[in-house]
């Protein structure tokens, strides 16, 4: 019987077909999911924050953009994965208030996805889809086997990317 | 300075903020009262630092879908405060507050503008008596910014103040707070100072030499 494995805030974990992972209301944050296209091993990392390097206190690297990432395909490796078979799906990034003035928070969202953008490009992981940005939060739902990664939003019907 | 160190705090510091949370919290229900011009009453069941992970579970599911009303603060003290109200307490505050029937309750409901100006001010009046009272006890200068609404799932509308938070740890303040008037409303109020100023309100608290 296939599961769903649930992924929380600053968070990361594998996914081997044919379960499938899920996170739920993404605001801000980015929801990045990783599958090897040939063996189905699977992943989803919900990072808060673009770069580990600019806190102190970064002892949770699954938190960010750059470690996370980094961290999520260290770990599909581990598990039989290769490199150079996978692909990314990426959603989220929100801002959900229109006034966030606090100048460290301002576009985080933006700024998130771009860190995300930029630690896959480096490791070479090509971005087969993405639904990012607006005002609006992201419940994602991932399938390894398959690739689909089901976005539902509020009072929107739920799609597939 | 010495620094504090948020994983590492005594019940205390704990009971302090309660307190602030009942006495806020009292503030908050008799200025709805007023706004209402009914009884109502509010209760501080719960105040816990939460690890992010747990936090939508904590407020009842991640995907519940919530009134969110966050401001920033400035002043003596930085950072911001929010305001969550479950959906359904929501819709019934502002048909009470706007003089409707609330009707029967539809999960996912959109406000519309009238209704989310109203909201917006609930949230306002609710978090700004909060603040106020913090103030007093404190005796330090709290400026609130103009409040900014939301409405959508808890986890999506807490990844705002989570992502503050998350630059000094992985937990975050929260305290629950149920009020009833006729019915019972639940609502949240999540506090996030910088660490700075947590220092300066235990200090001026005199919970902290």
């Amino acid at each position: 019987m296939a599961e769903m494995i649930k992924v929380g805030m600053a968070d990361l974990k594998l996914c081997i077909s044919p379960n499938s992972i899920t996170t739920l209301g993404l605001g801000s944050c980015v929801g990045v999911a990783i599958r090897d296209t040939s063996n189905k091993v699977g992943g989803l990392a919900h990072v808060m924050l673009p770069d580990s390097k600019e806190i102190k206190n970064n002892s949770n690297i699954a938190k960010f953009a750059d470690t996370g990432v980094e961290e999520l395909v260290r770990q599909m490796e581990k598990a039989g994965a290769i490199r150079s078979r996978m692909i990314a799906k990426i959603a989220g990034g929100a801002q959900m208030f229109a006034m966030q003035q606090n100048s460290s928070l301002v576009k985080v969202g933006d700024r998130n996805v771009a860190a995300v953008k930029k630690k896959l490009a480096e490791l070479k992981i090509p971005i087969r889809a993405e639904d990012t940005g607006l005002n609006y939060g992201r419940t994602v739902e991932f399938y390894p086997e398959t690739g689909d990664y089901i976005i539902k939003a509020v009072g929107k019907p739920p799609k597939t990317i | 300075m010495a620094e504090l160190d948020l994983n590492n705090v005594d019940d205390m510091y704990y009971d302090v903020l309660r307190e602030i949370g009942n006495i806020g919290a009292g503030n908050a229900a008799t200025a709805l009262a007023t706004m209402l011009n009914t009884k109502v009453d509010m209760t501080v069941p719960k105040v816990a630092l939460v690890e992010f992970r747990e936090m939508g579970e904590t407020m009842g599911g991640e995907e519940q879908i919530m009134a969110g009303i966050y401001l920033s603060i400035s002043g003596d003290i930085t950072g911001s405060i929010m305001f969550l109200l479950e959906e359904k307490s929501a819709h019934e505050l502002v048909a009470k507050l706007m003089g409707t029937s609330a009707g029967d309750f539809v999960e996912g409901q959109p406000f519309n503008e009238i209704e989310q100006s109203a909201l917006s001010e609930i949230g306002n009046i609710i978090v700004g008596s909060y603040l106020n009272s913090l103030s007093m006890l404190t005796n330090l200068k709290i400026i609130e910014s103009v409040p900014s609404l939301a409405v959508d799932m808890a986890e999506a509308l807490l990844s705002v103040p989570a992502i503050e938070f998350g630059m000094v740890g992985d937990q975050m303040l929260l305290i629950q707070t149920s009020f009833s008037e006729d019915t019972e409303l639940n609502g949240y109020f999540v506090l996030v100072p910088d660490l700075p100023s947590y220092t300066k309100l235990l200090k001026a608290l005199g919970v902290m030499q």
